[in-house]
């Protein structure tokens, strides 16, 4: 899979949001995976380690860590979710 | 049907909404804002909902309980905003044939909606301070 720079943009919710100081960025990536997205915004985010709490979602669909992004994708980084 | 409000939820207008004449029970949740969380005097809360993904995951959440546990109607509403203590924050709603169906959907509902919808909880303290719910926690826990 190419890791070739990539145009991501990528959305911060809640705690995210609070710590990068904005909610939306679009970055210049060499990411393979949401997981890469995760990690090289962790300066923004102040999070470090998605698993098992965090959870991520690309184009408005639920995703794994694991999911695949490509060019012009929207990368959406969700922070543990506490409804009701 | 799932949805989100920054409106004050009138439940007596959502149960009216479920009537179904096959219907022989109907159960409900509500959740409300509490004053304390794990010991701390909470003075109001405030959600945030991130709504397209709320809604898709929602509708999922719905129709995996219909299919283990049969209903005739359901429907979920949940407040984003500032809310005040006592506060109506979500409500869940089923009305089925028998009441066993109802109540399990009921519960299936409300505890998936609790760990899979994107939707943040803020707790404001009586002290000034703030938190988001659990995300303290994450971090927390990704610093161990």
């Amino acid at each position: 899979m190419s890791d070739s720079a990539k145009a991501i943009t990528v959305r911060y919710f809640a705690m995210f949001r609070e710590h990068a100081g904005l909610g939306e960025e679009t970055l210049s990536l060499n990411v393979a995976t949401a997981k890469d997205v995760f990690e090289q915004t962790r300066h923004r985010h102040g999070s470090d380690e998605p698993n098992g709490h965090c959870k991520v979602a690309i184009n408005d669909e639920m995703a794994d860590w694991s999911s695949p992004v490509a060019d012009g994708d929207t990368v959406l980084l969700f922070p543990p979710v506490a409804g009701g | 049907m799932i949805q989100v409000t920054a409106d004050e939820i009138d439940a007596a207008q959502l149960k009216h909404a479920l009537s179904n004449p096959g219907a022989g029970g109907f159960c409900t949740f509500e959740g409300w804002v509490r004053n304390e969380n794990e010991g701390r005097e909470v003075e109001r809360l405030e959600y945030e909902a991130y709504e397209p993904l709320v809604i898709s995951e929602g509708e999922k959440v719905l129709a995996e309980a219909r299919s283990r546990y049969p209903y005739l109607e359901a429907r979920c509403v949940h407040r984003t905003g500032l809310l005040e203590i006592g506060d109506l924050a979500v409500w869940v709603g089923v009305a089925s044939a028998h009441r066993d169906e109802a109540f399990k959907a009921c519960r299936y509902i409300i505890d998936e909606l609790k760990v899979r919808l994107p939707i943040w909880k803020k707790e404001h303290y009586v002290v000034g301070e703030s938190g988001w719910v659990n995300c303290e926690r994450c971090a927390e826990h990704s610093q161990q």
